[in-house]
């Protein structure tokens, strides 16, 4: 679950890192009392993903006038799969340095790792880039948490220009921030060294672990929803792993990989998937919501059921289709595939209530399903 | 390590309803399971064997090889980190959506202790005709027949699809190696290929991949160094890019991971690609 600037950084203030002064506003009239407080101000759109400035969505107002006006321009700014309803106003930093900082879960070391450069304020690839060698790493034994030995290692070779002491004690609250949080990421980038030597972080990317959730309720509730579809919506409502696609054959399988072997059979066979559904795991006795948010979508032509069953019973996932069916009564062709736990069953199910013989290769059903959807005049052929 | 009928196996949340089901169905193909682990049930007997609180506590009476986990995501940490310090071989954890930082935890007790972890999220292992642990149906004869193909796969239903077609077209499997799909898993693609390598039985390997992350590139080369026939599928070329494909493990992010990523590295190390599962046969002759 990601979150924008305004919440990221008040998480690091509750953990006494320090940010620069201002507050979140969601109108001009708003922004204009703030900045009327601060004086000369900076006003940042507010969405949860990179390249704010380059898109125009962070500028300078020397006075209130200007930043009600820039407020104005910028709520309702649409930057990548997100539109803006609010910006953050923020005291103008003068800064001598910027550095680069960010804690995150990393798969290949299984641990918490740690960068730090000297060359803050741009994206990390751009740093990976332009000075490869100046990204420093520390990989953390979760169980001992940062240590002291290692950060002073990692900062032998660096002119930060503050004390040792100043950066280790944000490095740490930092750590703090990642473990107490459950953070995936954490990242200050650009972190500031002021005229005075202090550290003060002028913009935060927090991204919350969606598996601890439920540790942290009351931080997930000011998290961005992820950008879904009505359909999309409504499946995550019955916690229904759902994703609507461009084509026009649906699908309903389960399990992620089986799900997602179909789509590409279907993209191998030449046509295009309408979704991915899956119900799997403890999800498989839940077929009949799913299969009506497949077949709401008005896309969908034909429709392939692709059953492999393990954990996941096939019988009754077909006992479940078959509700749905006769409930919404679809007037688009089915194709069926039934493999392991309950199969004998379930297509005898198939058989007497829907009068289908299922395929006895995936590979058939789908062929099927794209033939059906061309006879019916959707050609939806793609170049592969 | 492959599971074998000799090795002894506690089942953590045995009790419950699907630790039940399976249970039953582990004992009655040939898994040895000595007992079950559930604090508030410990004394009692469920299925014949022994209820104990702990896998520490269940030391005392029997020695045990395997464990694994029928435990609810935010369990997951402590019951795995009592197994690895009971001194178990292998920790099988079917558990979806544990904490990030909490197998991150479970790693380090396990490096700690020197057990191998598969999963989490993983449907388990099946050692056809011998043993299986976890949620495979390794009762079904139309999907898991005697033979030498090991299959590799991060996802229960795939490589369920996999081992019936094989069966299907007259190939048998010797070992299901079920690897989970979460990000952070602690036999690797990599590691499970070198597991069937180092495996008599097993003569040729299918690894049925996915998008996200970069094991199958990692285990392109050790399949470099194989002399065993291996192919490989990857699920997911049509997913859209930032979108978690219902398995945390299968997403690409920034360009990461990505199909033609894995496929290259594979063909690389000279491991033919199947378009489609039901490709995989012909590539094994």
């Amino acid at each position: 679950m990601k979150f924008e600037e305004w919440r990221a950084k008040l998480i690091l203030k509750k953990f006494d890192i320090t940010i620069p002064k201002g507050s979140k506003a969601n109108t001009p009239d708003e922004a204009y009392d703030i900045a009327s407080e601060l004086g000369p101000c900076i006003v940042k759109v507010q969405v949860p993903t990179g390249k704010r400035g380059k898109a125009g969505g962070i500028q300078l107002a020397s006075t209130a006038q200007l930043a009600r006006t820039h407020t104005h321009n910028l709520l309702n700014m649409v930057i990548g799969n997100y539109k803006a309803s609010s910006v953050l106003i923020e005291e103008q930093i003068l800064s001598k340095k910027e550095l680069y900082v960010a804690i995150l879960n990393d798969s290949t070391t299984k641990s918490p790792v740690l960068l730090f450069s000297i060359h803050g304020g741009m994206d990390v690839e751009e740093v990976y880039e332009k000075h490869p060698h100046a990204m420093k790493k520390i990989v953390i034994d979760i169980t001992k948490g940062l240590q002291h030995e290692d950060i002073k290692e990692m900062l032998s070779d660096c002119d930060i220009g503050i004390t040792f002491n100043t950066i280790q004690d944000l490095l740490l609250k930092l750590y703090k921030v990642y473990r107490e949080t459950d953070s995936e990421l954490v990242e200050i980038n650009p972190l500031v060294i002021t005229q005075e030597d202090e550290l003060i972080a002028l913009d935060c990317k927090f991204v919350l672990d969606d598996s601890a959730i439920s540790r942290h309720i009351d931080l997930a509730k000011d998290g961005v929803p992820e950008t879904r579809t009505q359909l999309e919506e409504r499946a995550s409502l019955s916690d229904l792993k759902y994703i609507e696609l461009d084509g026009n054959i649906g699908i309903l399988a389960n399990g992620a990989g089986l799900t997602m072997t179909t789509m590409d059979m279907i993209a191998h066979y030449g046509a295009k998937p309408a979704n991915f559904m899956e119900i799997g795991g403890e999800a498989y006795t839940k077929a009949t919501e799913a299969l009506s948010i497949v077949l709401d979508n008005p896309n969908v032509k034909s429709l392939v059921v692709n059953f492999c069953g393990a954990f996941a019973r096939t019988d009754i996932m077909v006992e479940g289709v078959i509700n749905a069916w006769s409930t919404l009564q679809p007037n688009i062709p089915v194709f069926f595939t039934i493999h392991g736990t309950g199969e004998e069953r379930a297509i005898k199910l198939v058989k007497e209530k829907l009068g289908i013989t299922p395929y006895r290769l995936g590979d058939d059903a789908v062929k099927a399903a794209i033939l059906a959807t061309k006879e019916a005049g959707n050609d939806t052929t793609i170049t592969p | 390590m492959i599971p074998r009928s000799h090795h002894k196996v506690a089942i953590q949340g045995m009790t419950g309803k699907q630790g039940t089901f399976w249970s039953e169905q582990m004992i009655a193909y040939g898994t040895n399971v000595v007992c079950g682990i559930n604090p508030k049930r410990a004394g009692s007997i469920h299925l014949e064997r022994p209820i104990y609180a702990s896998v520490k506590d269940a030391t005392h009476d029997h020695e045990i090889d395997i464990s694994v986990m029928f435990i609810p995501p935010m369990m997951a940490k402590n019951a795995a980190i009592d197994a690895c310090e009971a001194g178990v071989k292998l920790l099988v954890c079917l558990t979806e959506h544990i904490p990030a930082q909490d197998v991150m935890e479970m790693h380090v007790a396990a490096k700690r202790n020197n057990v191998q972890i598969v999963g989490p999220n993983t449907a388990g292992l099946v050692t056809v005709d011998e043993c299986f642990v976890g949620i495979m149906p390794g009762f079904n004869r139309n999907i898991f027949k005697p033979g030498n193909v090991g299959v590799i796969s991060r996802s229960g239903s795939l490589g369920t699809l996999v081992c019936l077609i094989l069966a299907q077209q007259g190939f048998g499997q010797s070992v299901f190696y079920g690897i989970g799909g979460d990000p952070m898993i602690g036999t690797t693609t990599k590691d499970a290929l070198q597991i069937l390598d180092q495996d008599e039985k097993t003569q040729s390997i299918v690894i049925c991949g996915e998008i996200g992350g970069a094991m199958e590139e990692d285990a392109a080369q050790y399949a470099a160094g194989m002399k065993k026939n291996i192919v490989a599928f990857i699920a997911g070329r049509m997913a859209p890019p930032d979108k978690k494909m219902g398995h945390a493990g299968a997403i690409v992010a920034s360009g990461k991971g990505d199909y033609i990523s894995k496929c290259s590295a594979l063909e690389a190390a000279n491991v033919k690609i199947a378009s489609v599962p039901s490709d995989i046969p012909a590539l094994l002759k």
